[in-house]
């Protein structure tokens, strides 16, 4: 059975240039950057190659990219930093529909008795810039608002808020894990402090993420030990993921056109088809703010893992924001923060498409989706077919 | 992904007795969209009074539809006393188990069997006493205490497993590890009696043996008599006399309300004292 991934907000795969890329540096070219030797040498060589290549996507300068072992380190190295290079401040400001590298991290730091502000969203996913501004204050440390949400695809005004924070003398992050390679992005051009990205969300490999901290900003390293990233975090380099990701930077660059047109128009066409086919669906978060490869669209009525085990069976791989799939028992924060229905919010899917998806994939999905959908509402006590349309028991 | 058996798998996928039966003996409803699953069970009796045909109605994720389309099957065929014993771990165990975070659909499906018996039988399953203790889930004491017992449970992160109470908000954690602290203290208490008497045969000889050199032949040298062990069986305990005794006339009695009465205080109640042959 073929699979169709529409699962790429989760993970992508290696694309093959990438691969080749890195394969080398297994076996071959295992050398160690900081030797002295020129087998080790080579290999550093390659390593600011991927600096630069990293910077050019970003429009940053090189120095400016420290690489980690994926965004959860990034976001959790930048939120640490920022308290611990200004130890009077004691609030922090975020989003209520960070990803849980944010947001777990700043329920923890609340125990521990940081003040946190997490500013809501509206129905359509949209950032209330109001609530975030006026809780900019004097004793806040960093704010961090993610750039693109992971499961709506919604973009939220990132460079707005961080004018906002600078004009106030705070420090602004950004988790841009899932922006990165689709939307065009120049850090000359903004107010962002720092910025984490991911390698496996833009078709480099897991386990290599990058930092970005702009030059000026005060810094205090999460791991330490060696000199490597310039004491700003130690650790032999990930070589061969360094590398991989440098190429699919420089991939991801020469696909930005494609990922906002023939991504985008294959995402528009599965998610118009399927609001078409299939009553009391809609789509969750502002259709015109989004990144341009994803959906989340409910399905009033049915349960989310449900759908997806079904889906399953045709070798279709996509995420559920319901509760049987977000590991707790409520539906996803973020669903909730938009004030989402339950009888919609237990029935999310969310579609993530990548420039490596067909015309093929989407007439797969629309075609086999509907059946699946009258399958369960069939089986659901809300669901009267006879007068298709919702009862309440 | 959940690491689903295939009986789960089979019955997600091709569930058995879907839909509503009409003009049911029994029916019930259980669950909330809010919560995540409910489920909708309504059930025939033949003319012997036994389930001829049970059916569902689901909203829930995989292993929900699959305990209650187990449940409509374990249920056909039974009488109404014989449904009512069934308990989540038989619809579980008909699955070949659930993943232990999915237990509460098979809770789910004991809930919708029983409100669907009391549905038939007319009376009504609210009990006003039950205090709600998880908002979230409206999961009340007397659901946490049964899933408790039922099931053995002992930490909040079970009962929130197999009940979902503490699985929103987390604020009732505290209430719901009292409610544990007295159901464990109490089933404590309720084992000891039973624990008393099942002893080993090694531990009761051994305890026969104390009492008599500490509490019985102290006072039966003192009158120039003795006594022997010489076997147990069981609860019967084998003795010869010795000295005087093995010629007083009143040796029985002395065995009886003296030897034996000292052993059932002291070793168990249950012993009976018999003289055999010196």
């Amino acid at each position: 059975m073929r699979t169709v991934y529409l699962d790429n907000n989760a993970t992508t795969m290696v694309s093959r240039e990438v691969l080749d890329e890195m394969l080398p540096f297994f076996h071959d070219r295992y050398g160690n950057p900081s030797s002295m030797h020129s087998f080790g040498g080579r290999v550093a060589r390659e390593l600011s190659d991927a600096r630069h290549k990293v910077a050019s996507l970003l429009g940053a300068d090189p120095e400016e990219i420290i690489f980690t072992s994926c965004g959860t380190e990034s976001d959790n190295t930048a939120i640490m930093s920022s308290l611990l290079v200004k130890p009077g401040k004691t609030h922090i400001v975020t989003s209520r529909v960070e990803h849980p590298a944010i947001k777990v991290l700043c329920e923890h730091l609340a125990q521990k008795g940081y003040r946190v502000t997490m500013v809501g969203v509206d129905s359509d996913g949209r950032l209330d810039m109001d609530e975030y501004e006026a809780s900019l204050t004097p004793d806040t440390a960093i704010a961090s608002i993610m750039w693109a949400n992971n499961e709506t695809g919604v973009i939220f005004p990132v460079e707005e808020a961080a004018r906002l924070a600078r004009d106030r003398g705070i420090v602004f992050h950004t988790d841009a894990v899932q922006i990165v390679g689709k939307i065009p992005i120049d850090m000359k051009g903004n107010a962002v402090d720092m910025l984490s990205l991911s390698g496996h969300k833009l078709h480099a490999p897991k386990g290599i993420g990058v930092l970005y901290v702009r030059k000026g900003t005060k810094f205090s390293p999460f791991l330490i030990g060696g000199h490597q990233e310039k004491g700003r975090r130690g650790g032999t380099e990930n070589v061969a993921g360094i590398v991989g990701l440098g190429k699919a930077c420089e991939l991801a660059a020469a696909s930005m056109e494609k990922e906002n047109t023939y991504v985008r128009a294959l995402r528009d066409r599965l998610e118009n088809s399927l609001l078409a086919a299939i009553p009391q669906s809609r789509v969750n978060g502002v259709r015109d703010e989004r990144l341009p490869n994803t959906t989340n669209i409910s399905f009033e009525f049915v349960e989310g893992e449900s759908i997806l085990l079904l889906m399953d069976q045709h070798g279709i791989c996509a995420s559920s924001g319901s509760a049987c799939t977000s590991g707790s028992l409520q539906p996803s924060h973020v669903l909730r923060a938009m004030g989402v229905p339950y009888t919609m919010a237990h029935g999310s899917i969310r579609f993530s498409l990548s420039v490596y998806n067909t015309e093929e994939d989407i007439d797969l999905v629309i075609r086999e989706l509907p059946p699946i959908i009258d399958k369960l509402r069939v089986l659901s006590p809300y669901w009267a077919t006879e007068r298709g349309a919702c009862t309440t028991v | 992904m959940w690491e689903y058996t295939d009986k789960v798998r089979e019955h997600f996928l091709n569930p058995k007795n879907a839909g509503e039966i009409e003009d049911p003996d029994g029916v019930a409803e259980v669950g909330s969209i809010a919560c995540g699953d409910a489920l909708k069970l309504s059930f025939k009796l033949d003319e012997n009074k036994r389930i001829a045909d049970a059916k569902f109605k689901t909203f829930g994720c995989a292993s929900a539809i699959a305990s209650a389309s187990a449940l409509t099957e374990i249920i056909k065929g039974k009488t109404i006393e014989e449904a009512m014993k069934i308990t989540n771990q038989d619809i579980a165990d008909y699955l070949g188990g659930l993943p232990q975070e999915k237990m509460h659909c098979s809770v789910l499906g004991q809930e919708a069997l029983e409100k669907a018996i009391d549905n038939y039988r007319g009376v009504s399953h609210k009990k006003p006493e039950e205090e709600i203790v998880c908002a979230c889930f409206g999961v009340t004491d007397g659901e946490i205490e049964r899933a408790i017992r039922q099931n053995h449970l002992t930490s909040v992160e079970e009962v929130t497993y197999y009940t979902k109470a503490g699985g929103g908000c987390g604020n009732c954690h505290d209430k719901i590890q009292a409610i544990l602290d007295r159901v464990l203290a109490a089933k404590r208490s309720e084992k000891e009696p039973e624990e008393r008497p099942r002893l080993s045969n090694i531990q009761k000889i051994r305890m026969i043996e104390e009492t008599i050199e500490r509490e019985i032949r102290p006072s039966l040298q003192h009158d120039g008599g003795d006594i022997d062990l010489i076997d147990v069986i069981g609860n019967r305990v084998l003795v010869a006399t010795r000295g005087a005794c093995a010629t007083c006339q009143a040796s029985q009695i002395t065995l009886k309300s003296f030897v034996e009465w000292k052993l059932k205080e002291f070793v168990s109640p249950d012993l009976v004292v018999e003289e055999v042959a010196k």
